[in-house]
């Protein structure tokens, strides 16, 4: 959340950092300023053009120096900076809802050509109706393709995360894409007080993007994407898949080393606990619902009901284990989608059925309550908060509840 | 618990964009100076903005980190400390893409909090125009033309800085002028803009407006409905056929309105209204083709009355109107209702001839936005004098 200026005393010792009011969206601009990106292609949609306009910013003003290129749909736009990743260009794209849909087939084969493109995403409804409010459901429609997702809760961790991305997704031992989820109006367009570190510091954390081996270059006869039958798929899907599991480890090492340079601490880098030490019950969710949620869980606290809340950053590599062993300690867990899988186990929204698979080889199985909320850029209220969180509890006390709960619905 | 404080900015879609952005801004700014943190931002539902359409931006501020999560847990307040019209049109009520129905401007003023509005007219008329509160308010006036400008290209007629001015006298807990003044001075290091700052800060006054005093209609609402009652396959039923008028006067029926869309009126877009001299009329149908809207309504004599209820001011019926002073454009805040023109002057010719004289007697400049390059340099000179003498 938002942090205060640095004290005058501080102010002697170092040089102050610059703190500025701005939304997610360009925090994750200044972000690629300072990563000195390369290559930035741009279509407009809403909520995810105001970082495009940002950049279109920092580039006229002269503070960017960065090729940036307005394509003709999101089709080409993917696909032109993920050319401009094979011959070595540190890139940036970004998207919303049907925006990043129509850049489907780019998405697809971009993790498969082991191309760490970083990519916002601000998250948005998928048409039909053509709302603009936050859904998860576009990010999360790429989920099995290779791509590192993950959700931010505010501009401060959108800056510090989209650097974080850059290191992890051009790691030579990872090379897959990185998309960083803001939730559309709520962190997209809302501002906030954010510090904006120097460029040495930068520096220091984030290395050159190194394409190596892979580099398309007359000097590397290489060629890529070539026509394949049987006979090598799979050990080309199992040569990606091996990439994803070693992210983790990647992950941790970047986050340790981001704290080092930084001096901001974010704990577990896949996700973030509230009040869960002593809890009996937990809710699980993922961006700016964790905003009335906490504030919920403070209210519910003071009433001496035992409630926590932990807020998933990463959603690919899913942290099963770890979410696992963290979950199976409480009576009841209740996930909140913002998002719907029609269809789906348990009529389960996305994270909720990824959450119970997680816990399936646990000793300990809490019951988990899935919950649909929030929806198209409805608010998640606190009384809807203590809605799933009544639920939970009588969960705990054994009293049957729906598998699936629709919340703030008109019915 | 710390103390959180709430401001909004209602303003008219893209003409005031720019400004609403500047004022929740600085009043961020401001209080940060303090040691406050707070949030600003426009209100999603509003965007896209369409000219002149009622929309709001916030600022939210706080004395604690924790308070200011607290408040930012409801992220459109409910209820706020200052509300903010850059318009003073804006007093008759606003009808927003993210709002349902008319709003009234003060809905969500906390007891005892004030209103800033830019005007030059006196309290008593606007608070007419302001539907009556529930509990008592304050009103502040900023002696200002309303400020409109281009997208792109904003209008520094100190507008801006006035208002905070004003607003660091009625809520000096949220932010000095002291600190107003930093903000002024980093963010546009401009030394008028300080000392209009300061001059609004020590001219500004409030009078009390009670539950008795305002607009008494109650404003248009509508209930949502629920999931199982609406249509499948997101299809709306579009607006019937309209029907032909009835001559009050004569009994005579022909003519042709049709029917408009029930739950959104867009009346309260207008800044400015057009008043027709029927007499003057030949009936060429051109205001009646060009209207976007499809405002005007065929009577039965066959002229063309616009539709108070529908019209959104967008002045294209006087552009096209090929008759000197029949079709004039006039500010909104002359009329305080939406009573059909042709009846009016179907029921008294010659009183109406005289209100038709006296509406279009003062004509100010009533474009909005940016046409040429070197319009604001034109007028703003007249505008700081202005501003000045207030």
């Amino acid at each position: 959340m938002a942090q205060t200026v640095a004290s005058t005393e501080t102010r002697q010792q170092v040089p102050r950092e610059e703190t500025a009011l701005i939304t997610g969206s360009e925090a994750i601009a200044v972000a690629c300023k300072l990563a000195d990106v390369d290559v930035i292609t741009a279509y407009p949609i809403r909520p995810y053009d105001t970082v495009m306009q940002y950049v279109a910013k920092l580039v006229a003003n002269g503070e960017m120096d960065c090729e940036y290129i307005v394509a003709e749909s999101e089709h080409s736009q993917f696909e032109i900076v993920k050319h401009a990743s094979a011959v070595g260009a540190r890139v940036f794209c970004g998207s919303s809802g049907v925006g990043w849909m129509y850049a489907f087939e780019a998405l697809t084969v971009t993790p498969a050509l082991r191309i760490p493109m970083i990519a916002m995403v601000g998250n948005r409804a998928l048409d039909d109706p053509g709302a603009f409010g936050v859904e998860h459901n576009d990010a999360l429609a790429v989920r099995d393709l290779g791509w590192q997702l993950v959700w931010v809760d505010n501009a401060q961790e959108a800056l510090d995360t989209a650097l974080i991305a850059y290191r992890v997704a051009e790691d030579r031992r990872i090379f897959l894409p990185c998309a960083i989820s803001c939730d559309g109006a709520f962190l997209t367009h809302s501002q906030a007080l954010v510090r904006i570190p120097s460029q040495d510091k930068v520096k220091a954390f984030l290395p050159p993007y190194q394409r190596a081996d892979l580099l398309l270059h007359p000097d590397n006869p290489i060629t890529v994407a070539p026509q394949a039958n049987e006979d090598w798929l799979m050990e080309i899907r199992r040569q990606n898949g091996a990439a994803m599991e070693r992210s983790p480890g990647v992950i941790r090492e970047a986050y340790a080393d981001f704290e080092r340079i930084f001096g901001r601490r974010y704990g577990n880098p896949f996700f973030e606990e509230y009040e869960t030490d002593d809890a009996d019950v937990v809710l699980v969710g993922m961006g700016t619902l964790s905003n009335p949620v906490r504030v919920a869980i403070r209210q519910m606290r003071a009433e001496g009901r035992k409630v926590g809340f932990v807020r998933l950053r990463w959603f690919r590599p899913f942290p099963a284990e770890d979410l696992a062993r963290t979950l199976s300690r409480f009576a009841a867990v209740g996930v909140v989608d913002r998002d719907f899988s029609w269809g789906a186990p348990y009529l389960g929204g996305v994270l909720a059925t990824e959450v119970r698979t997680a816990l399936y080889p646990a000793a300990r199985h809490p019951t988990v309550v899935g919950f649909i909320a929030g929806l198209g850029g409805r608010e998640v209220t606190v009384p809807d908060v203590r809605r799933m969180v009544e639920s939970i509890e009588a969960a705990a006390q054994g009293k049957a509840q729906p598998a699936t709960q629709w919340i703030g619905l008109r019915e | 618990m710390g103390r959180l404080y709430a401001v909004e900015i209602v303003y008219r879609g893209i003409f005031q964009k720019t400004l609403a952005k500047n004022l929740s801004r600085a009043i961020v700014l401001a209080a940060h100076r303090e040691g406050k943190p707070g949030i600003s931002f426009g209100r999603y539902g509003d965007s896209p903005e369409r000219n002149g359409i009622p929309a709001k931006s916030f600022a939210i501020v706080a004395t604690d980190d924790v308070t200011l999560e607290e408040g930012m847990a409801q992220y459109e307040p409910k209820e706020v400390d200052v509300t903010i019209a850059v318009d003073d049109t804006l007093c008759k009520g606003v009808e927003s893409w993210a709002w349902y129905g008319l709003q009234p401007v003060n809905r969500l003023l906390k007891p005892g909090g004030t209103l800033i509005v830019t005007s030059h007219q006196e309290p008593a008329a606007l608070i007419e125009m302001m539907h009556r509160k529930e509990h008592p308010y304050q009103l502040a006036i900023v002696k200002a033309t309303p400020s409109f400008s281009g997208l792109w290209v904003y209008k520094d007629d100190h507008t801006d800085v006035r208002i905070l001015g004003a607003l660091a006298k009625v809520l000096p807990d949220l932010f000095s002028l002291i600190s107003l003044q930093e903000v002024i001075a980093e963010e546009w290091k401009d030394q008028l803009k300080a000392a209009s700052a300061l001059r609004a800060y020590e001219r500004i006054s409030t009078v009390e407006v009670l539950p008795t005093q305002g607009n008494p209609e109650t404003p248009y609402r509508f209930d949502f409905p629920k999931w199982h009652e609406m249509r499948e396959g997101i299809a709306i039923p579009s607006i019937p056929r309209g029907a032909a008028v009835v001559d009050a006067q004569t009994g005579e029926t022909g003519g042709y309105r049709p029917e408009r869309n029930p739950t959104f009126k867009k009346f309260t877009t207008r800044t400015m209204r057009p008043v027709v001299d029927f007499a003057k009329c030949i009936k060429c149908t051109l205001c009646w083709l060009q209207c976007p809207d499809s405002c005007f309504d065929v009577m039965p004599d066959g002229m063309y009355d616009a539709s108070m209820e529908a019209c959104c001011g967008c002045g294209v019926c006087e552009a096209v109107c090929p008759e000197k002073d029949c079709i004039t454009m006039v500010n909104e805040t002359d009329f305080r209702d939406n009573a059909s023109q042709w009846e009016a002057w179907r029921k008294d010719p010659e009183g109406y001839a005289r209100w038709v004289a006296e509406k279009i007697a003062v004509r100010p400049e009533r474009s909005h936005g940016f046409r040429f390059r070197g319009q604001y340099e034109q007028q703003v000179p007249g505008e700081l004098a202005a501003a000045r003498d207030a």
